[in-house]
């Protein structure tokens, strides 16, 4: 049934660093290579050579400007399903393929059942289900469930494939719903947040804001100072020295 | 919202036959032999199987449409189906049995009446229950749908019985242009309150970004035009928006209003005036969706309010 399951104990989710994450897109193409060939019909690709491909992919990376009329700062902006509690894509499907697990709280897409009416997607305020232009079936954030609990992978692997793949740690992974957990702790030091909390979604996932580290003090910041402050070492440092004793 | 045409039939042609199969069972139409009744059984089923068959168009696996039968506990689609399904089939019960045994009780026609009406509030509650399509979201969306499917199909069941030659009384009549008032006064306010809305989310919330300042899109995510900005992100008819407004409610409203009030029975012009009523509601739902605009908009940097 697409009604709701009791809210799970077990709440499991991404934390995603927008401190950390540099945009490199490496989520992005790594979540698609897994879940092509893994959960459910292959993620098409429609003239990927040509000048205007089209494709279903489960993740994205915007990037946005902070900015006011003295400074701008950049950040990165991984999206992918935040698995929310209050799914308003389940409660919507006419057919009951969309449906979140009362285990885990993953939110998932029966491809066997999906009639294709692009409703769930209408209904998700953050544009994180797409629909394949070949199997026209909804494709959607699995959080890789093929990967998390799969024992025959090592056990390092068993976590996304975005999440393997950051090369900076920006995603985390982990039950939210257990506040001693790894991430819970991230999100509590952090003051991890939800994207847009008005539409009452109660997403699993958070976001790690960016440190205004753009309140940069008024002094001109010198590459020649640090260069100069660091006492030199090896040869440099023993023509210092005697360049020194010769007074 | 992207208008697909296969919504657009599906909304006004169900709807115009849901509002007209109300009339039929209210008694307004007396089918005296079987040449009326397969007119009327007939007007009715085209229009709303029409419409629903074009819906299944829409689907990307419509033969798995009967599954959407099943979530009626959640989904406002899956009642819409149910409901359209119970309706044509008590439907077909309800002409072969008032021409067999004539009328039915009161009770069983209420009953009816309220089921078909119901099924049209389903069909308006898909659209009206989405949070991120804020002008979809608010109460008068499925008072218009109701108002345009009762006052569609009171203006076709006076053109068929104009064509059956029956008398259609002044009352019928003012009913009517009571009804037509009604249903583009509603309409006008809907345009109004999407006009005056503000939603509370922007791209600060979207993002939860902007501590400093204001928040902008820099870069999108790919490099070409994704399944979420073709089926979401439709803007052609926001520039051509007031037109078209004024549009749809001269062919749907005005020119109906004012034929009627200058009093015709005459089935041909009652005919065109149908005709010319329907093609008003046909922009006026084309702008319902091309004119909705969807939050996820915000993520694209769409720039005005959604």
């Amino acid at each position: 049934m697409t009604s709701l399951p009791d809210p799970s104990a077990i709440k499991l989710g991404l934390v995603i660093d927008l401190d950390i994450c540099v945009g490199c897109q490496a989520c992005v193409v790594n979540c698609k290579e897994w879940n092509t060939s893994g959960y459910g019909a292959p993620l098409s690709d429609e003239n990927p050579y040509s000048s205007n491909p089209n494709g279903a992919w489960l993740n994205r990376v915007h990037a946005y400007e902070e900015f006011n009329s003295e400074k701008v700062k950049t950040v990165h902006f991984p999206k992918s399903c935040l698995h929310c509690e209050d799914a308003p894509c389940v409660t919507v499907c006419p057919t009951g393929a969309s449906y979140k697990r009362a285990e885990d709280g993953i939110v998932l897409v029966n491809e066997d059942w999906c009639i294709g009416c692009g409703l769930c997607a209408w209904s998700c305020p953050y544009g994180a289900r797409e629909m394949d232009p070949v199997e026209n079936v909804m494709k959607k954030c699995t959080l890789c469930v093929d990967r998390i609990y799969n024992d025959n992978i090592p056990e390092e692997d068993r976590v996304p494939a975005c999440v393997r793949t950051c090369p900076t740690s920006a995603r985390h992974f982990g039950d939210l719903g257990d506040p001693n957990s790894k991430v819970s702790k991230l999100v509590a030091e952090r003051g991890g947040y939800d994207l847009l909390p008005e539409q009452q979604t109660k997403p699993v996932n958070k976001y790690l804001p960016p440190q205004s580290s753009c309140e940069s003090n008024e002094d001109q910041f010198s590459l020649l100072e640090m260069a100069e402050s660091n006492s030199p070492k090896g040869f440099w440092e023993w023509m210092d020295n005697t360049l020194e004793r010769l007074g | 919202m992207h208008p697909a045409w296969s919504i657009i039939f599906f909304t006004t042609l169900s709807g115009l036959g849901f509002g007209f199969s109300t009339w039929v069972v209210f008694g307004f139409i007396e089918i005296r032999n079987i040449f009326q009744l397969i007119i009327t059984a007939g007007f009715t089923f085209c229009l709303i199987g029409s419409g629903l068959l074009s819906s299944t168009l829409h689907l990307g696996h419509p033969e798995r449409a009967w599954r959407a039968l099943s979530q009626w506990r959640s989904s406002w689609l899956s009642r819409e189906g149910i409901l359209s399904v119970l309706v044509l089939t008590a439907l077909t019960y309800w002409f072969l049995y008032t021409f067999r045994y004539g009328e039915l009780p009161l009770l069983i026609n209420i009953t009816l009446m309220t089921m078909i009406l119901f099924t049209v509030y389903a069909t308006a509650m898909i659209y009206a229950s989405l949070k991120t399509v804020t002008c979809w979201n608010q109460f008068l969306t499925p008072v218009c749908y109701l108002m345009f499917a009762i006052s569609g199909g009171m203006l076709a069941i006076t053109w068929l019985m104009s064509i059956f030659g029956q008398l259609i009384t002044s009352s019928t009549f003012q009913i009517l242009l009571i009804l037509i008032l009604l249903t583009w006064a509603f309409k006008i306010k809907w345009w109004w309150n999407l006009d005056h809305s503000q939603s509370e989310s922007n791209l600060a919330t979207a993002t939860g970004l902007g501590k400093f300042g204001k928040v902008r899109s820099l870069m999108p995510p790919h490099t070409s035009e994704n399944y979420l900005q073709k089926e979401m992100g439709f803007v052609v008819a926001r520039k051509h928006a007031i037109k078209l407004r004024v549009i749809s409610l001269t062919l749907g409203g005005i020119i109906p209003f004012a034929t009627i009030l200058i009093g015709t029975s005459s089935s041909l012009l009652l005919g065109i005036i149908l005709f010319i009523h329907l093609a008003g509601v046909f922009v006026e739902r084309w702008l319902f969706f091309a004119e909705a605009k969807h939050i996820v908009s915000l993520y694209y940097g769409d720039k005005t309010s959604v």
